[in-house]
């Protein structure tokens, strides 16, 4: 009888760990989309936050 | 029965590091099938750059894409949109899936899809559309 009820509560341990195994890593799967579209959309990094660097002002006039 | 609480402690330890081992950070993305996806993807981008930014397609809220305005595109481009739209999201719904099937989880894949989806649409250009709740909207 004892038996018994300590194999219920080893299969409720294993079935406890197992929903926390099939856990989803949402984190990880946003970084790794984010790998993916940077690479298929070819988004170097930092590229939208970047501002156009201004042409840069010319101090030697070219003497002619 | 102390042999039997020895048994039980030592399962509780394998489903335990069974746990551990499961809760590492990074997924797999890196396997052959999902690199070949990328570059057919990435060659396929370059013809579909110009529809996003005319409003001919848009991204939809589920992680693909959808022809959102034939009528903006130039008539010889209007017949082969269909298809290339199709073949893009055909590889992206491959992509989910092997993502999934890499990380040992295909179950995972609509969650992945998911993930992407809200990532394509923050990561589009200004002027591109959306899926949103109410309909398509401009970034």
């Amino acid at each position: 009888m004892e038996k018994n009820l300590l194999v219920l509560l080893l299969a409720g341990v294993l079935t406890a760990c197992v929903t926390i195994n099939i856990y989803f890593p949402a984190a990880a799967a946003q970084e790794a989309a984010d790998q993916i579209i940077d690479d298929v959309w070819k988004i170097k990094e930092g590229e939208a936050a970047k501002a156009p660097i201004p042409p840069s002002v010319t101090t030697e006039a070219p003497v002619k | 029965m102390k042999q039997t609480w020895i048994k039980f402690l030592v399962m509780v330890i394998a489903v335990f590091s069974m746990h551990l081992a499961y809760s590492a950070p990074n997924l797999e993305i890196d396997t052959p099938a999902i690199n070949a996806l990328k570059s057919s993807m990435q060659m396929r981008h370059e013809q579909l750059e110009s529809f996003y930014g005319s409003g001919a397609i848009g991204l939809t809220s589920n992680g693909l894409i959808a022809v959102r305005d034939a009528k903006a595109l130039p008539l010889k481009d209007r017949q082969g949109i269909n298809a290339l739209v199709a073949s893009e999201n055909a590889d992206r719904n491959k992509l989910y899936q092997e993502i999934a099937v890499a990380n040992g989880h295909p179950e995972w894949s609509s969650s992945i899809q998911e993930a992407f989806a809200g990532r394509w649409i923050d990561k589009a250009q200004s002027g591109w559309y959306y899926q949103a709740a109410g309909g398509w909207m401009q970034k």
